[in-house]
């Protein structure tokens, strides 16, 4: 899985931006995009997404189901 | 230059300048050489209390000054929209173009764009002598935003005052690329020195990868901004500190923060009241937390006043605002306007006009100072307030009607005081918009016994007397505080010949909810 950001609530502060260990956040459109082809839940960097520790609205970096589970090379 | 040129410099050029400037600096505003006691401001003490180089920092500051809020403009560019904590007053969503508060502009900017928009306005409004970055985030939740646009502006725009305003979380890592920058003036805003208490303003902070909530998060905030301050004010650069009051949860702890701050060497304390109106979307707009009253915020001002200088012209703008305190031209300046405008920066012409300015302060303090002497010798423990409709210079130069905000003088035998300012221009207020904007004006005013104007019309003239507030004419386009202390003098002799009894007025309301500027 990876982490998406709903637009509709994004007020694209950038505070994500800069606190993804994967550079997968990018703006697009006037709101922030995360690539779930870098993105790794943070996983191997920190506990925490830090998209979602750092977003000031609640609910809006939230995990995609739509991608398979993230899996750390072992 | 250092300090003691300047001093050595003045003293030789222009005697009777620094003994007039340290009579402007005994009025609000101005500062403390940290230290012991209280500073500088109101007292009579000696040019001694308020050294040369610290006046030489605040006085074309509007946010650092009181007397120089009258004279020079101030802008704010909206460079940092990141913030790494969440407070319950704020909601930076929400924005109405026609709504004037912290935390709120219309459009972000790149450090270019930044960096082109001061140019312009600078062109445009020569007294605009100070850039602030102040979010819409924090600063330094943005670093390279802020520090980026501070060295494009310090390379082509020299003369303009760079200062920053924080919530103090990462301040510590970047006191020495502040002082890098020249940056003399740092606000941070303080709400507590208690955790338990921070813990009912700050749901969360994000510290060192992790979001911190609670007691916990409310311990690395204070702590953070305690080192911060002690930081800045050890490599001599002036703190101001900001708290807002909230009733009922740190009202009666901003004390304890006033000593806190002022131990630690912060130069002003600025408390403000609590924005919180419910379509702002905020915690405590949404909880139905009141804001203080005038009285109550005058109040907890005066009651720190005793330990250190306290700010009390704060106009809470927009982190987009462009102008003097109290007025807003980012209107004027919006990314498509600056990016088509040719902008001619001129130095020199800047010069001259701050110059002229400098005449026009110089000439109101020496008005002032001779009217207060026939105050001399008057014994009255009467202690009254007065509001003033003006546009700035320090005269008595708005019309009632067309007044936005009322400035706030405490009349004494001791002189004029400015204690504060009343917003009156018409507010959305959940659909009563239409609501009659006299009796707007005088629930903004309702504790002042006489309200100064240039102009006003017969109708709201006796309806301010019925209310018992007398409307004042007769100084139209005269130095406020001139006329503030001659009205009063006459006040008192109508007092004491028995003409007029002296009342105590009641409390009056501090405007809430988001502005009409077509109002």
């Amino acid at each position: 899985m990876t982490l998406k950001i709903i637009a509709s609530q994004c007020t694209s502060c950038s505070a994500c931006e800069p606190e993804c260990p994967n550079v997968a956040i990018r703006e697009k459109n006037g709101t922030f995009i995360i690539d779930p082809k870098k993105c790794t839940e943070c996983i191997g960097h920190y506990d925490v997404p830090q998209c979602a520790a750092v977003c000031p609205v609640d609910d809006t970096c939230v995990i995609d189901t739509s991608y398979p589970r993230y899996q750390p090379a072992v | 230059m250092d300090g003691l040129a300047q001093q050595d410099g003045s003293a030789v050029s222009v005697p009777n300048v620094g003994e007039i400037m340290q009579q402007i600096a005994e009025h609000k505003g101005c500062g403390t050489s940290g230290g012991s006691g209280k500073a500088s401001c109101g007292s009579g003490a000696g040019a001694g209390d308020l050294p040369t180089e610290i006046w030489e920092k605040v006085k074309n500051h509007p946010c650092y000054s009181e007397e120089a809020h009258h004279h020079y403009a101030r802008m704010h560019v909206a460079v940092a929209p990141a913030c790494n904590i969440q407070c319950n007053y704020c909601n930076r969503k929400y924005d109405c173009a026609n709504e004037s508060r912290p935390g709120v502009v219309s459009e972000k900017l790149s450090p270019e764009q930044a960096a082109k928009k001061v140019l312009a306005v600078a062109s445009t409004i020569p007294q605009m002598t100070v850039l602030g970055i102040a979010g819409p985030g924090d600063p330094l939740a943005n670093p390279e935003k802020t520090f980026k646009t501070f060295e494009l502006i310090a390379k082509t725009a020299p003369d303009i005052k760079l200062c920053l305003s924080t919530n103090g979380l990462t301040l510590p890592d970047h006191v020495d690329t502040i002082a890098g920058f020249n940056v003399d003036h740092v606000t941070i805003t303080i709400n507590m020195v208690d955790p338990e208490i921070g813990a009912k303003i700050y749901p969360w902070v994000f510290y060192k990868h992790k979001r911190y909530t609670g007691v916990e998060a409310a311990k690395i905030l204070t702590d953070r901004q305690m080192l911060g301050l002690e930081m800045l004010t050890e490599r001599g650069i002036l703190c101001k500190v900001n708290s807002v009051m909230i009733p009922g949860v740190n009202d009666k702890h901003l004390v304890e923060v006033n000593k806190a701050v002022k131990s630690r060497g912060a130069f002003l304390h600025n408390i403000m009241p609590l924005i919180s109106a419910p379509e702002h979307g905020t915690v405590f707009g949404l909880t139905g937390q009141r804001g203080p009253s005038a009285q109550e915020l005058k109040a907890l001002q005066d009651s720190c006043e005793g330990e250190m200088n306290m700010m009390r012209h704060c106009r809470q703008c927009r982190a987009d605002a462009v102008g003097l305190l109290g007025e807003d031209r980012s209107a004027e300046f919006t990314t498509d306007k600056i990016m088509a405008m040719e902008v001619n920066y001129d130095l020199e012409s800047r010069k001259a006009y701050q110059a002229q300015v400098e005449e026009e302060r110089i000439a109101k303090v020496v008005a002032k100072q001779e009217e207060l002497s026939t105050l001399a010798g008057e014994m009255s423990d009467i202690k009254l307030l007065v509001a003033v409709a003006t546009k700035g210079s320090g005269l008595i130069n708005e019309h009632f009607g067309h007044a936005k905000e009322f400035q706030v003088y405490e009349l004494s035998t001791a002189g004029a005081k400015f204690v504060g300012h009343r917003r009156v221009d018409l507010y959305c207020q959940g659909g009563f918009g239409d609501e009659d904007s006299l009796e707007t004006v005088i629930r903004a005013i309702n504790d002042c016994h006489a309200v100064f104007v240039a102009k006003i019309g017969g109708c709201p003239k006796g309806d301010l007397q019925k209310a018992g507030i007398d409307p004042v004419d007769q100084y139209a386009h005269e130095f406020i505080e001139k006329s503030a202390i001659a009205w009063f003098k006459a006040y008192l002799d109508k007092v004491n010949s028995g003409e007029i009894e002296h009342v105590v007025r009641g409390d009056a309301e501090i405007r809430q909810g988001a502005l009409i500027s077509a109002a």
